[in-house]
């Protein structure tokens, strides 16, 4: 009998695999990078598998998602990835329950046992190994590197696991305020692991022997640990084979004998390289020059906007400091009194700006010798509070005012500035000599520079290269415009459609581009931009992306030769200015001798200030100061307490709820989840129940671990987080061993006046629906769930009766009907407590000069958890903080051009009408990412302010658990007010 | 609504205006719409497609928006912009079923967009059985009603019929070619009759269900895959990324459950409102006379298929009710609500087990409704098959497909296992 051969070719969205079968033994296997050369790379691999094959025939399977396209193109059989994977596995682990697979930018879950199903991550959760890659690059370390370190941590930060964009907004701060690599290597896999487990189990228990498969899994060992002690997996249940990296390859190797195709070598080549003519995706975009000397032009006009520099070295006279400690980079400028540049600095942060600030500074004392005198320093950005604590910096100012003083150095009549940096977008509007709007992306479109950076890296391309490709592709391809993961898959498609690393580099820029003139900016013309632009931002270096946007908008735009250093730049400028205006020569910034002496060392510890728990970085320095970081409050430590019921509507709402009292029942216990819907009603349904007799249990305000608690139930990785939450207060309940719980199903919510209607959004509605069905441990309590109609207090006797009557037989009608009246009496009580706190905290903020804020969300956005504490940020800030139901009433009539159909929504339309009206009040929106409703209500609340020249903020909020992003957006908030002298008694 | 951008659609502009239809459901706005046209209207169903809708869409909705609304809204944008039509010459009408879902903000979100397009004056007529918004120019009465639900039965009987034959079909096409056929024969016929009667559109329907029978086709076993979801995502080839025809290509036979049933589920959710709530009392008899009469048009139309041809007839809407008992209330009725589920249960039934629930990425009643219910359906029907799909602005295909081709996948095996049970054993390799 002759031997029969057969291939099998993965390939990943980075990685390709081969396998070679003879008979049925692998003979030889390889598992390479691929570079986006999908067809080179496959000719590659199939010409090392020809010393064994020579010319018998064999047959041939293509796998894996950038595999696709050559599959069809070259008429080779394919077969779905986790498909391939599952037959493996069926034949070389019979017994295994479930195997984990991440690859490259998928993550699968294939379950084996009684009821097989095999699962892999929606189009939002992207982000496993090229994630983990992202993660190391930002870690300034190799993802070896990582994993080493990772070994040694000795705590775990919370992550938001859910996309790789979310995860790295809270990993960036968390390395800015000196936060160890160890620990946060250790909590990038932790994050990964709680990813894979929420967002593909969905729900099912993962247990028994599991396998672990695919590249990051292979190489990362912290990883693997950290997927064997969430699961709880023993030595023997954890299987982490050999063959893991190949196993998709190896899949379609069997799956091509099934098929039994025959192809010899050299047949199958040919059919690859006839597979790319004609090949070329007609989704293109016209290249970035038209010819040469266009690109000349170009370049002439962008050399012209720049600034002096005069060289150190012989310099002699005083001279400003300006340091950016941005997310992921610092910067440093030193300008003569001329305004002109004596010393500069860019680079990535490395995981620690005080290091890097330390370093420079010593270079600038060494390079200043006697002749140079620093009178002035300033610092902006998201390390702001740290690098000035940890060298006395003289000031520190709000990012986007230093900015925009940069700016104006340019272009005197500057009216809209646009910075793409590492790892925000803002833009500015400016009106009158002030900023009149400022934009900045929302976590979820985060994806800028340091995003087309890893992705040259990916490609081994320094970002200038990569750039430079862009600019002479000849068709750039068409990427879409929204948030990273979105663009990696887009990319992963045009890899399938043949492009070239040039294309893919123009298509990037434009999509960049794309992202912050139609998500950022969401300009319907480029009108609304005004005529004199800016463009800043380490970003903008790249001149494929400033190409793009010119040719976006259609019109030039000034790009200043220091576009990476206009925050720093403007720091300085505004050292500047404060020394000017006091005269005075002497600096606070550490000195020299200071300098030579400075140590900087960080702990963290658990702050026990609340049931908050925040986690705490104690940054000490050599002098014995210190430095906290990571606090949600400035409680603890004994710093001063500056919330409370007077100052922060938040706060008072908070506190009447907890202080709901819960009396011993004859009739049981019924468990309230404090989550979604019930944040308003508790007092309600706290009341009825206690009225019949019952112990009502509430669940505690949220935390991280609620979420923890219940994540392993939540079937839809994109709901929101509120709703997420609702998971661990069910778990919560059922621990505390209560007869029901009781969450009712409402598609109308309270009637209010003047709205068109009074729906609940859909997930307040029904999600008792959704948790009845996904968590199965409810099965052992009583769970309650009627519709009610909360507007007819009789029929909502009824139902409830009825409801009720399931578990306690011998509730009767008329007792119900009587705790629902006494109920409603007590909700009445609790909104018109709100209204009265509503009022008397306004009284306060006037009589003492403050600024009011309405911080306008949904009843449950009190919660510590979803809120984040922001409202106790903003009292910190010195804003006095409202919420929307507590001034509503307050407000007239506020017509809208949507359907007003919502209750909780329409408060919101009444409180940004007052807002409106009031000078000394600004209104700021909080929208739980994913809530659909508030695509609507959000361009409405915006209209309604602007039409009265007042500023919107929106503070879009996720699992993300740091308030740095939210501070500088406040603090903006606060500077441009300021400026423009709002507030004048 | 207060009305900032309501632009009324007058008496004169029905002479004067083209109106403007989004290609929501190909063959049922094709029979729709003629109906319109035979009542004066001048209406045209936009078939413009491509990249840039989505992208001229984002340009003028907030990017968070559900799908559907952006696409809706390209599509209107971009042939305003054509320079095809004289914009003072040209309104545009959206279909829409009101409710908790953000869905029924569409009118207000192309009004906005119009405004921000600087064409703010042209009319917007919303096409809604709830709320009916005044315009003039713009009336609803019951003979045009009546002839736009034979629109919907017969649209229905047509994809329903097509849909079963065209995987099997020995002359590839015919099956389309049939359907298309109809489309502008039935279409023909409404022009020109002025009374319709029952018996007529009886006669049509056995013509149609005889014309489909004829289609001389393969015996042979195909996958069967049905698409649930949101409605316009569903549908619409512009929606779904031609769905159905990637679907046709990988050999499956599609099933999608009629439009009727919508139409049903709407009327039926006043019913639950007045008996859940005790709302809508005043109009509750006449909501149950017209949920009755639908009931009874349905029935007819599954007995005609039953007794003249051995296609499979849609499931008794009453039956579709009962199915979802034990997984999701009534009550749950924003978006597609129950009826997601009980579509999914009633596939299932049909011996379609192999199913596809679309959704725009983050759709709020499906969180609920389609992938919330996923897990007690696995649970109770093991051998499901069910596999969600997002559909977004920059959703790529590729991953799409790639999650469509793993459903395949495991449909296929499940009959290759079944049939054969053939195994090859390997060793364990390096």
């Amino acid at each position: 009998m002759t031997k029969t051969f057969s291939v099998g070719i993965d390939i990943g969205s980075t990685t390709a695999k081969i396998v070679l079968l003879k008979d049925k033994t692998v003979v030889f296997e390889k598992y390479e990078r691929h570079f986006s050369q999908v067809r080179q790379k496959t000719l590659d691999l199939l010409e090392q598998v020809r010393t064994y094959i020579n010319d018998s025939p064999f047959t041939v399977a293509i796998s894996g998602s950038a595999g696709l396209g050559l599959a069809e193109a070259a008429h080779i059989p394919f077969v779905q990835e986790v498909f391939a994977t599952g037959e493996v596995i069926k034949l070389l682990e019979p017994d295994a329950s479930a195997a984990i697979e991440l690859g490259g930018e998928d993550a699968k879950i294939i379950f084996l046992d009684d009821t097989p199903d095999e699962r892999m991550n929606g189009s939002c959760a992207g982000g496993t190994g090229a994630f983990i890659d992202q993660m190391a690059t930002l870690l300034n370390v190799t993802p070896d590197e990582m994993d080493e370190l990772s070994l040694n941590h000795t705590r775990i930060y919370p992550i938001a696991s859910r996309c790789g964009v979310f995860a790295k907004t809270d990993i960036q701060p968390l390395l800015n305020q000196g936060a160890k690599k160890e620990d946060v290597a250790a909590s990038i896999y932790q994050a990964v692991v709680n990813q894979s487990i929420a967002g593909l189990a969905q729900g099912r228990k993962i247990s028994g022997k599991i396998l672990f498969l695919g590249g990051p899994l292979y190489y990362c060992k912290g990883l693997r640990k950290a997927f064997k002690e969430t699961l709880h997996l023993s030595d023997k249940q954890a299987v982490f084979p050999k063959y893991s990296r190949f196993a998709v390859a190896f899949g379609a190797a069997i799956y091509a004998v099934k098929c039994g195709q025959p192809f010899t070598y050299d047949s199958l080549v040919k059919s690859i390289i006839r597979s790319i003519a004609g090949n070329i995706n007609s989704n293109r975009l016209p290249s970035l020059f038209a010819s040469d000397e266009e690109y000349q032009t170009f370049i002439a006009r962008h050399n012209s906007s720049t600034v002096r520099s005069v060289d150190v070295d012989t310099y002699t006279g005083i001279a400003y400091l300006g340091i950016d400690c941005g997310s992921t980079t610092t910067k440093l400028v030193l300008l003569t009194d001329k305004k002109e540049i004596l010393y500069s600095y860019y680079s990535s942060n490395k995981g620690s700006p005080v290091e890097i600030v330390r370093e420079q500074l010593n270079i600038i004392y060494e390079k200043a010798g006697d002749r140079i005198k620093i009178v002035g320093s300033a610092v902006i950005g998201y390390g702001e509070e740290l690098i000035k604590n940890a060298f006395n910096v003289d000031i520190g100012v709000v990012e986007t005012i230093a900015h925009y003083t940069a700016a104006k150095y340019f272009c005197p009549n500057v009216d809209f500035i646009l910075d793409i940096g590492g790892q925000d977008i803002k833009c500015f509007k400016i009106r009158n000599n002030a900023i009149d709007s400022i934009m900045l992306n929302e976590a979820c479109s985060s994806g800028c520079g340091s995003f087309i950076e890893t992705f040259a890296k990916s490609m081994e391309y320094s970002i200038s290269d990569f750039a430079e490709k862009g600019l002479f592709s000849k068709s750039p391809v068409n990427l879409g415009s929204r948030c990273t993961v979105f663009m990696n898959s887009s990319v992963k498609q045009s890899q399938k459609d043949g492009a070239l690393v040039a294309d893919i580099s123009a298509g990037l820029a434009t999509s960049v581009v794309k992202n912050a003139i139609y998500k950022v900016i969401r300009a319907g013309s480029i009108d609304e931009l005004g005529k004199n632009i800016v463009v800043q931002g380490g970003t903008f270096y790249n001149d494929a992306i400033l190409r793009a946007f010119e040719i976006e908008l259609g019109r030039d735009v000034i790009r200043p030769n220091i576009a990476g250093l206009m925050g720093a730049y403007g720091a300085a400028l505004h050292a500047m200015k404060l020394q000017v205006s006091s005269k005075s020569l002497n600096t606070s910034l550490i000195t020299k001798e200071a300098l030579s002496q400075f140590t900087h060392t960080t702990k963290t510890v658990m702050c026990s200030g609340c049931t908050n728990h925040c986690h705490l970085t104690v940054n000490t320095f050599s002098d014995g100061r210190k430095y906290i970081s990571g606090n949600q409050c400035e409680k603890g430590f004994g710093l001063t307490k500056t919330t409370d019921d007077t100052t922060n509507l938040y706060e008072f709402k908070r506190n009447y709820l907890l202080g709901l009292k819960t009396i011993k029942g004859t009739r049981g216990k019924i468990g309230l989840p404090l989550a979604l819907g019930t944040y308003e009603l508790l007092p309600l349904w706290h009341t009825i129940f206690t009225e019949l007799g019952f112990e009502v249990v509430v669940s505690e305000m949220s935390s991280r671990r609620t979420y923890e608690a219940g994540q392993f139930t939540i079937p839809s990785d994109t709901i929101c987080y509120p709703a997420k939450l609702m998971h661990g207060h069910i778990e919560y309940l059922l621990n505390k061993n209560v007869d029901a719980i009781f969450y009712p199903c409402m598609t109308y919510n309270v009637k209010e006046k003047n709205t068109d209607n009074h729906y609940n959004c859909p997930i307040v509605a029904y999600y008792s629906e959704l948790l009845n069905g996904n968590m199965e441990d409810l099965k052992n309590t009583g769970f309650l769930y009627p519709y009610l109609n909360i507007n007819n207090r009789r029929e909502l006797s009824k139902e409830l009766t009825v409801s009720l009557q399931k578990l306690f037989d011998d509730v009767g009608f008329i007792e119900v009907r009587k705790a629902v009246r006494k109920g409603f009496a007590a909700y009445a009580a609790y909104m018109k407590a709100i209204r009265i706190q509503g009022e008397k905290t306004l009284e306060y903020a006037r009589k003492n000069k403050k600024r009011i804020m309405i911080l306008a969300g949904r009843p449950y956005h009190i919660d510590l958890e979803i809120g984040h504490g922001i409202d106790k940020l903003a009292t910190t800030l010195g804003f006095v903080v409202v919420s929307e139901d507590s001034i509503c009433h307050l407000a007239n009539k506020q017509p809208v051009n949507v359907l007003n159909q919502w209750t909780y929504h329409a408060r919101l339309y009444k409180a940004a009408r007052y807002a409106a009206e009031h000078k000394d009040t600004e209104l700021v929106q909080l929208v739980s990412f994913g809530c659909g409703v508030d695509a609507i209500t959000t361009d409405e609340v915006c209209s309604i302010l602007e039409s009265k020249d007042k500023y919107y903020t929106q503070i879009k909020i996720d699992e993300i658990t740091n308030l740095g992003a939210v501070r500088i957006r406040l603090r903006s908030l606060l500077g441009a007010l300021e400026e423009k002298g709002d507030l004048n008694g | 609504m207060d009305n900032n951008y309501y632009v009324p659609f007058t008496k004169a502009m029905k002479k004067t205006h083209t109106i403007l239809a989004p290609n929501m459901l190909p063959m049922h706005f094709k029979l729709i719409l003629q109906v319109m046209r035979n009542y004066g209207y001048n209406v045209e169903l936009l078939e413009n497609q491509g990249q840039h809708i989505p992208e001229l869409g984002l340009k003028y909705v907030h990017n968070d928006t559900c799908y559907p609304a952006i696409l809706v809204i390209g599509q209107f944008i971009d042939a305003l912009q054509s320079g095809k039509y004289d914009p003072h010459k040209v309104a545009l009408i959206m279909f829409q079923t009101g409710g908790g879902c953000r869905a029924s903000n569409y009118i207000s979100l192309i009004r906005k967009a119009l405004h921000k397009a600087g064409l703010g004056f042209i009319p917007v007529i919303s096409f809604s059985l709830t709320g009916i918004e005044r315009h003039p120019g713009w009336k609803l009465n019951l003979p045009i009603l009546h002839r736009m639900f034979y629109g919907v039965m017969f649209a229905d009987l047509l994809m329903l019929l097509a849909n079963q034959c065209r995987p099997y079909e020995i002359e590839q096409g015919q099956s389309d070619k049939i359907a298309e056929e109809f489309v502008v024969e039935l279409t023909d016929e409404m022009a020109k009759i002025r009374v319709l009667s029952y018996k007529k559109i009886r006669e049509n329907y056995k013509q149609i269900i005889k014309k489909f029978s004829d289609i001389p086709r393969m015996h042979e076993e195909k996958i069967k895959v049905g698409i649930v979801g949101e409605i316009f995502i569903k549908y619409s080839p512009l929606g779904n990324n031609n769905l159905e025809k990637f679907l046709f290509k990988e050999g499956a036979e599609v099933t999608v459950p009629g439009f009727l049933d919508f139409c049903l589920y709407s009327v039926y959710n006043y019913i639950i409102d007045y008996k859940l709530y005790g709302l809508r009392k005043a109009t509750f008899r006449l909501d149950k006379l017209l949920y009755n009469f639908l009931i009874k048009k349905q029935q007819k139309i599954i007995d005609l298929i039953k007794k003249h041809s051995d296609f499979t007839p849609p499931t008794p809407f009453k039956h579709v009710i009962s199915l979802r008992n034990g997984y999701i209330g009534i009550g749950a009725k924003m978006g597609e609500g129950w009826l997601l589920t009980a579509e999914m249960l009633e596939l299932y039934e049909q011996g379609v087990k192999n199913i596809i629930c679309t959704q725009p990425f983050g759709c709020l009643p499906n969180h609920i409704c389609g992938k919330g219910m996923m897990k007690p359906i696995k649970a109770h029907k093991p051998d499901i098959n069910i596999v969600a799909i997002d559909y977004d602005a920059s959703a790529t295909q590729v991953n799409q497909e790639n999650r469509i081709k793993l459903m395949l996948s495991n449909a296929k095996s499940r009959i290759e296992t079944k049939s054969t049970e053939a195994t090859i054993e390997y060793s364990i390799p390096l």
